[in-house]
Parts: structure tokens; C-alpha cells; sequence
């Protein structure tokens, strides 16, 4: 039976992680690929890296990393940040990336997702959708969802399916950074409009809060940062408690 | 041990250089003729869709030697698929070396199916210290039906064959190189064949 996936994102700049992270003693909690193989030895089902100031001159840093991750980690990682053509995406999977996201390159050119599904096949493309839910309607943001645009989410998130997208990254502003739990109703809702995995991104604060997301919220796989950077969740302990409420995990 | 990975555009090839590296070996890329017949085992990897793998096959000529080689051969996930007589996507002809077809999954369930699923019903070798529910790690939206050719199989609303043997020739759907440890194992398995 397929499982449902846990999901650690690390914010990278400039080849290091950003937050702290103290949940193990690390030599060099700054370092992604040392903080890789260990997510990956805690029972991480995948890693996303989020290249958060990504420039043109920090696009060989964030290959170089990429590389040392793929040599050293044996789970699937994705990529994201920055990345606006076929030549990034070339240059990322060449490096031993097995998925890249797009977001904001994606809204300005659709028709990018349909040349990355083309060459390099629909299950390494991601497309990451941040939306924010205004007087009862979800719509897309841009630039780390600060700034908003007309589009829709329903309406973009069919969109990339047709065009491509092997999966939909999706964070709910509303709901990121709370803590208080992930955007379930809107997820659900994706989950059924789409025939494509939904990966939810926005609110983990408690262990329950992915028992919900994956029961309430359809999601079949969900994405945290601070819970598990800080240790206020581990890994185990979660997918552990997953298991006893019904929800297939890998353990 | 002489290991080559077959080069033909196809795929992540780094990732599987890698989990060979990782094991102690190195893998050599290649789409030389006969560097792949003078290797000892050769893995046949493949990401992307169907048609358009299978014409860079035969624009470099490997879809006669494939079929031909007498050395273990393990095809990685669209690598399997075009091992087999035929596949869905873009009704493409495979190279015949497993006698089964290749189909889409239904929409009845999301595709592609991606991550972590359980291997059954394991027969062979190449399974050798790897548990029945074992998880290796899927990302794929067409499937090997089951068959006698079958040494393992998964469930994703159909049983279909995840892993298959036929002589000197395997193929996987799952990515052994992302698999953790049991494909760590299964790429050890290979080796020792």
C-alpha cells in the first residue's frame, strides 16, 4: 500500500541551511547534507531544499550542494527556489535532484511547465502554489505570498495539472507559521479537483495536526519546517502515531 | 567488478552513480557497444516518457544489443518498462525481453503514484535479505502487469509487478538508489549475482 509522506523543508542561502536547527547534536547544523542524511536516518520519506535567495550568482552554490546531497543521501529530494527554465532544471536533476519546484516562474510563464514535463518527464516537476484565502476565496501569491494576484487557486491548480505538473506543493499563507494546523477544507478540495498527489504545506504544530491533514485534508504527503528543525516533533514519534490512527506510513 | 550503466539521455544517472558509490563501486556511463558487452553487469536505467526513450535506444543503436547481452542486466524503472513487449505510453513497442504488457493506471487513483510502497510476493535473488513489506520508493504513472515473470509486486488499487526476472535479465519499477537501505540491498544483490 502507498504511504503517506513526511516531508522536512530546509530553507538554504548560499549553500547553508537558514534556521536553526537543534534537534540532534550536529557538528554543523548549518550544513544540508549533514542535516539530509540525518532526516533521512530519522524516517524522512523525502526533503524539499528551498533556495530562498536565490540569484544568478548563487545558482552554481546551490548545484554544488545538490550534488553533495545526492551523493551522500539515499532518499528523493526536491529543489526549489529561483528556477525559471529548462536550463536550471537540466543543469539541477544533472546534479542528482530527483524533483524541482517551480512557483512564481510558473505563474508569470505557464507554458514552462508544460516544456519541463515534455523534456524531462511530469514526476520531476512540482509546482509549488502559495495562496491566501481572502473574504472566502483562495488566491495565488507570489514571491513567497507577498504579492497577490487575480489568479485562483482551483482554477491555476487544474491548470498546472493539464499542463504537466507531476504534483501540487501546496502552503496556505493564512495558515503558515500558526502553527494551528494545516488548511484541510482547501486541501480536501484540491485533493478531488486534481488526479495529482497533493503535498500540504502551511501549520503543523502537533502530531495531530498531519493525522488531520491526511484524513480531513486528502493530503498525500505533508511538508513542515520548524517542528521538526527544533524537535518539537520527531519523526519517528509521528509517523509512530500516524500508524495507530489508521494512516499507512512507512516505519 | 566491471559495472556500467547504459547512457542513452535517459534519466538520473547520477543518483543511481551514486548509490553504486556508496556501496564501494563504480559505475561507468557509457552508450559504447562494446564496453556494455565486455561489462560484467550493466543497469539499464530510464526516467521520462516512453516513445521518445525508445527512439534515443535505437538512434544509438542499444535496442538490438540490450536483448543480446549474456551478463546480468537490471532495468530501472522506464528501463523496465521498455524491457517489456509493450507500453501505453505513446504506444511504444519495448525490446520483448519480458513477455508482458505495459498499461496506465486508472484514474480511479492519482497519478503517477509517487512514494513509498511495499514489496510482495518476492522470488528471487535479487531480493535476498530484503523482508516481504519491505518499502522501496515509486514514482511512475504506467504499470508491468502481474505475470509469471513477476518476482515481486505492489499494490496500488491493482496488484501489478514491481520487480520482474527473466534469465539474465531483471527490472524494477521502484528506484532502488532512492530507496533507503532495502535498495541499498537490492543493488548489493545485484552485484553479488
Amino acid at each position: 500500500m502507498l504511504t503517506k509522506r513526511i516531508v522536512p523543508c530546509l530553507d538554504i542561502k548560499n549553500g547553508r541551511t537558514v534556521k536553526g536547527v537543534n534537534f540532534v547534536d550536529l557538528r554543523d547544523a548549518g550544513d544540508p547534507v549533514i542535516l539530509a542524511k540525518q532526516y533521512a536516518e530519522l524516517g524522512a520519506d523525502e526533503l524539499v531544499f528551498l533556495d530562498i535567495a536565490a540569484t544568478l550568482e548563487n545558482r552554481k552554490t546551490m548545484q554544488d550542494m545538490v550534488l553533495k546531497v545526492a551523493e551522500q543521501v539515499n532518499i528523493p529530494f526536491t529543489v526549489g527556489g529561483g528556477i525559471s527554465s529548462v536550463a536550471d532544471v537540466d543543469a539541477l536533476l544533472h546534479c542528482g535532484a530527483d524533483k524541482v519546484s517551480i512557483n512564481s516562474s510558473a505563474v508569470k510563464r505557464p507554458e514552462l511547465i508544460n516544456e519541463l514535463s515534455d523534456k524531462f518527464g511530469s514526476q520531476c516537476v512540482v509546482v509549488a502554489i502559495d495562496a491566501k484565502q481572502v473574504e472566502g476565496e483562495w488566491f495565488v501569491h507570489l514571491a513567497g505570498g507577498t504579492i497577490p494576484t487575480e489568479i485562483k487557486l482551483f482554477d491555476w491548480a487544474k491548470e498546472v495539472e493539464q499542463r504537466g505538473a507531476g504534483e501540487i506543493l501546496f502552503t496556505s499563507m493564512n495558515h503558515d507559521g500558526t502553527k494551528a494546523g494545516f488548511a484541510n477544507e482547501a486541501l480536501a478540495k484540491l485533493s478531488d479537483l486534481v488526479n495529482i498527489p497533493i503535498i500540504a504545506s502551511g501549520g503543523a504544530g502537533t502530531m495531530q495536526h498531519f493525522v488531520d491533514t491526511f484524513i480531513d485534508g486528502k493530503a498525500d504527503a505533508a511538508l513542515a519546517a520548524s517542528v521538526f528543525h527544533f524537535g518539537e516533533i520527531p519523526i519517528i514519534e509521528l509517523k509512530e502515531e500516524l500508524k495507530k490512527q489508521g494512516i499507512p506510513v512507512r516505519l | 567488478m566491471n559495472l556500467k550503466i547504459v547512457n542513452y539521455g535517459a534519466g538520473n544517472i547520477k543518483s543511481i552513480q551514486f548509490a553504486f558509490q556508496r556501496l564501494g563501486y563504480d559505475a561507468v556511463l557509457t552508450n559504447n557497444s562494446e564496453e556494455i558487452i565486455a561489462s560484467d553487469k550493466v543497469i539499464f536505467p530510464g526516467v521520462g516518457e516512453a516513445s521518445s526513450a525508445m527512439k534515443m535506444l535505437k538512434d544509438s543503436g542499444l535496442d538490438t544489443l540490450i536483448p543480446q547481452l549474456k551478463q546480468p542486466v537490471l532495468g530501472i524503472c522506464l528501463g523496465m518498462q521498455l524491457m517489456c513487449n509493450h507500453t501505453e505510453e505513446g504506444n511504444t513497442k519495448g525490446l520483448g525481453i519480458f513477455d508482458v504488457d505495459v498499461k496506465r493506471f486508472s484514474n480511479a487513483v492519482k497519478v503517477p503514484q509517487m512514494g513509498w510502497n511495499t514489496v510482495k510476493n518476492l522470488k528471487s535473488d535479487l531480493f535476498k535479505n530484503i523482508s516481504e513489506g519491505d518499502y522501496m520508493y515509486l514514482v511512475h504513472s504506467y504499470y508491468a502487469e502481474n505475470c509469471e515473470e513477476s518476482i515481486a509486486t505492489s499494490d496500488y488499487k491493482i496488484e501489478y509487478a514491481s520487480a520482474l526476472e527473466n534469465d539474465n535479465f531483471f527490472g524494477v519499477q521502484f528506484h532502488p538508489e532512492k530507496s533507503s537501505k532495502a535498495g541499498a540491498q537490492l543493488l548489493q544483490n545485484f552485484l553479488d549475482l
